[in-house]
């Protein structure tokens, strides 16, 4: 039947600079089928596992939850849902180790479960959703906590609105899982294109695309192919393309894979929507299927299980909330103790310390390597100034540069040497014969930035608090001066004789009563602002992360 | 599990300081091999002594400064500065002259700059300038080369010569030393002789002098190796030889009996180890591509100037350091256009910060 299926169209591509060839070992973990995992005892599930505000817990401890109910409220509009992975009792609702480069902990819900599996009603589908209102599916999607499922997690239903005046003309859907080892997107194309196309037609409708390209790496010859087939059984064939790229790492980036498509860079600082383009993982489009046509929530995710220390590396299908411990017993165990154990791929994750912290809706992949897979490269030899760095940068940095300014704390210099612009892929790292961290230098200059304009913030405040003090003090004297002088002036006036009736005397008490009352609330207003505006997001949380980056840093040199 | 926590890439290490000397060391072997053929066992003796001074250099200073010795010794930048200077001094230079200059590099140019990747200058020619100023007579007597000579020094006579100073008895300067083909070229050309009589004189060969026309050869495969192993990138050598071949062709095209024809200039003297193992010296050259071509050009540029109207009859070692000097500054302002900003701009801009 294969041969039936239209060949990937051929079309021009175009390249971004430098990029490196890693060996792929894709194949460790890409032969069998998404494997479901059963349930563990216990589920812990963070109230954050999106970028934006954490959501509101609106379950109490003690309380019965079903599968599917909604735990956490999405605060704001950007954050997320979050759901019960499962049926059980709510034990606690407190700080637990969670998968995040700093191993500090963040509120979660934590489930007893009791087994059943019985899940709460589900959302109405939305099968006739071209011809609902966009902002009603959009909705849905919110409701559903549906994330990005690629690595960021950023909320979707907050992706797919880009405002009145922007027009998506372009829907691109990253299956380029370039990242080695990982093979959780390649599986669940293998698996079930249909369902991803499901969820890309929806995602059309949403962002009015008037093309769609699905971009993966030429290394996954399986997946294509089994994209083009469910698409040859579809009406969106006129759309959609299937596009082989080039296996090259960074290619999966959101901006390199816009680059390697359309030829466009998104511009610096700014997104996607402003060239108007809409970029989405396979996964998160299979999410927003379950969504929008089967009321669905996002309770589950394929989870890649993989390294030569791991038994039987697979694919997962793993509740939300399971611990990464329960993901490899599951997978056999260790066949022998992993040097590190990492959340995320090689290139861009980060070392798990804690092995119970749960599966969130961005882990993507436990990546579990031996001394031959992560060997320690030994101390940091001193920079040579050999320029690979720059060759292989994405972004066309110099990262020797930013390197020399962020170790000389030179933050300035490092922002002019377009610090923000890092995407953090670990290529210059990767080619530098000195073995010098260098993203842990440009993490660690990022940090102290976003310390410093915390900082700066503050001290404005206290200027203006400050101001505000002077200005009321000076205020309370003129009017202390101007009451001595009425009175002294009402004084004079009785002793020329009774000019003014009675009366009048507590109206204008009165007046001034009212008039003293106004201003002192005004002055309560101006010196409770600041207190109300403090700094969330990264920055609220950059303060503790810079000081553990410093005190990290200081050990390899 | 590993007890320092260190952030992404955790794969293995591909790339090696170590192993880039080494390959630079190894790509140099062809035109030791061609330099010691023709000049004799002189070059090997004072690489020896080069490079066992400069390793005891390096690793007293190291010592001083309370830092590993053993691991930076191992980097072999050392021993890449050293073989550079005994390559580009002569083959009878005294001992005492390659302490001085070795012990000038590491402790002064090298480690008193804060060490490996923190020098603003290229040792091995910090050291050859050092020298050619103070020594000039001793920096600028060559041997003649083996085609040439009526006799050529065996290797314990070379040892003698390097060891106590003077030559063996029976054996007199004029009878093994000769003039280099550029100091030929501008004494005679200081007296008005045209090209075409100075080329009648034995010395000359197909394009530069008899002999060393060919070690440059023999340098020239070596660069290309390292072109091919991607130790280093076409920029500099491609605009530092294409500079030299554009400035002689221009005014060899405009009076071909003032000005030697350019293929001399790149033969002769240290034009292609300079183009590939001494401007290309990462540490002090420029960094980025841009900035790497006009890093070229303006030493191509510099030493044609010096050679036709400047005082020394070479000049690969002035222009190298001088392009040194000016190498951050080219860097500032050749910054290649991030991905997504709408121009380059050196002075940075809407300052981001996430």
């Amino acid at each position: 039947m294969s041969h039936l299926a239209p060949a990937p169209s051929p079309r021009r591509l175009w390249t971004f600079h430098g990029g490196i060839h890693v060996p792929d070992e894709k194949a460790l973990s890409n032969g069998g089928p998404i494997d479901p995992i059963p349930l563990p005892p216990r589920l812990v599930i963070p109230l954050a596992q999106h970028i934006g505000t954490p959501a509101r817990p609106c379950v109490r401890v003690g309380e019965r939850v079903l599968k599917g109910q909604l735990i956490g409220e999405p605060q704001g509009y950007v954050s997320s849902a979050v759901h019960a992975s499962s049926s059980g009792l709510v034990v606690a609702i407190e700080p637990r180790p969670v998968p995040h480069p700093s191993g500090l902990s963040a509120p979660c819900v934590v489930i007893e479960v009791d087994g059943e599996d019985a899940c709460a009603p589900l959302a109405e589908p939305l099968t006739d959703y071209v011809h609902l209102d966009p902002s009603v599916v959009r909705e849905r999607v919110r409701w559903a906590g549906v994330v990005g499922l690629g690595g960021a997690s950023f909320p979707t239903s907050v992706k797919l609105n880009p405002g009145p005046d922007r027009r998506l003309k372009t829907l691109i859907i990253n299956g380029a899982e370039c990242e080695p080892y990982i093979t959780c997107d390649d599986r669940l194309m293998r698996e079930q294109p249909a369902r991803i196309l499901e969820g890309v037609r929806i995602l059309r409708h949403l962002a009015g695309a008037e093309r769609i390209l699905i971009g993966i790496e030429d290394n996954k010859a399986a997946a294509i192919s089994a994209l083009v087939q469910a698409l040859a059984a579809t009406d969106l064939q006129q759309l959609v393309s299937v596009i082989p790229i080039p296996t090259l790492y960074p290619s999966g980036g959101e901006r390199q894979l816009i680059r390697i498509l359309t030829g466009l860079e998104v511009p610096s600082h700014g997104i996607p929507a402003q060239i108007g383009i809409l970029c989405q993982n396979v996964g998160t489009a299979a999410a927003v299927a379950d969504a929008v046509l089967r009321g669905q929530p996002l309770i589950s995710r394929v989870v890649t299980v993989t390294g030569r220390s791991v038994a039987a590396p697979r694919n997962l299908e793993v509740p939300i909330g399971t611990p990464a411990s329960a993901l490899i017993a599951h997978c056999g165990g260790y066949r022998q103790p992993p040097r590190k154990l990492l959340c995320g791929g090689p290139m861009m994750g980060f070392e798990l310390r804690d092995a119970e912290v749960p599966v969130t809706k961005a882990t993507n992949c436990l990546l579990a390597l031996t001394a031959a897979e992560a060997p320690d490269p030994g101390p940091a030899l001193a920079c040579i100034r050999c320029g690979r760095c720059a060759e292989v940068c994405p972004v066309r940095l110099l990262p020797q540069q930013l390197y020399w300014h962020s170790r000389a704390k030179d933050l300035d210099r490092a922002q002019d040497y377009n610090l923000f612009d890092c995407i953090e892929c670990g290529c210059c790292a990767a080619v530098c014969p000195s073995h010098i961290p260098l993203v842990h230098y440009y993490r660690y200059a990022k940090t102290e930035v976003w310390a410093r304009e915390q900082d700066r913030r503050k001290a404005e405040q206290a200027r203006l608090r400050h101001q505000a003090r002077l200005e009321r003090l000076e205020r309370q004297e003129q009017e202390r001066k101007a009451k001595l002088r009425r009175k002294k002036e009402s004084l004079e006036g009785k002793g020329e004789g009774e000019a003014k009736p009675a009366s009048e005397d507590p109206r204008r008490a009165a007046i001034e009563a009212a008039r003293q009352r106004a201003a002192a609330k005004k002055q309560a207003a101006i010196e409770g602002l600041p207190t109300a505006g403090k700094g969330s997001g990264p920055s609220g949380a950059s303060a503790p992360r810079a000081a553990e980056t410093a005190k990290r840093i200081e050990e390899p040199t | 599990m590993s007890p320092v926590v260190v952030s992404s890439p955790h794969g293995p290490v591909t790339n090696r300081v170590d192993w880039i000397m080494g390959q630079v060391l190894f790509a140099l072997v062809p035109g030791i091999l061609a330099m010691t053929w023709y000049f004799g066992w002189g070059l090997l003796i004072n690489i020896t002594l080069a490079v066992l001074f400069a390793l005891g250099a390096e690793a007293a200073v190291l010592r001083a400064r309370g830092r590993p010795v053993l691991p930076t010794l191992k980097d072999y930048s050392a021993v890449v500065t050293a073989v550079l200077f005994a390559i580009a001094v002569p083959p009878t230079l005294p001992w005492w002259l390659t302490l001085i200059g070795m012990v000038f590099a590491i402790v002064l140019v090298k480690q008193l700059y804060g060490g490996l990747g923190y020098n603003p200058f290229n040792p091995a020619m910090a050291a050859y300038v050092l020298l050619l100023i103070s020594y000039p007579v001793e920096m600028t007597t060559w041997l003649a080369p083996r085609v040439l000579a009526e006799h050529s020094l065996s290797f314990l006579e070379s040892l003698q010569l390097i060891l106590l100073g003077h030559l063996p008895q029976g054996l007199d300067w004029d009878i093994v030393s000769s003039a280099t083909p550029l100091d030929q070229m501008r004494t005679l050309r200081a007296q008005d002789l045209m090209i075409d009589e100075i080329r009648q004189s034995p010395l000359w060969g197909d394009f530069g002098g008899r002999g060393w026309e060919w070690v440059g050869n023999w340098f020239l495969l070596g660069g290309i190796y390292l072109l091919g192993r991607r130790i280093i990138t076409w920029h500099i050598p491609a605009s530092f030889l294409a500079s030299i071949l554009v400035l002689a062709g221009v005014f060899w095209m405009f009076d071909p009996q003032a000005y030697p024809f350019p293929a001399f200039h790149l033969f002769s003297g240290g034009v292609i180890l300079g183009a590939f193992f001494i401007a290309t010296d990462p540490v002090s050259a420029c960094t980025t591509r841009k900035g790497q071509l006009i890093y070229g050009a303006l030493i191509g540029a510099l030493v044609f100037v010096i050679r036709s109207w400047g005082g020394y009859p070479d000049a690969v070692a002035f222009a190298v350091l001088l392009l040194n000097i000016a190498a951050p500054t080219i860097d500032y302002y050749t910054q290649p256009r991030v991905f997504g900003h709408a121009h380059r701009n050196p002075k940075g801009q809407d300052g981001g910060t996430g």
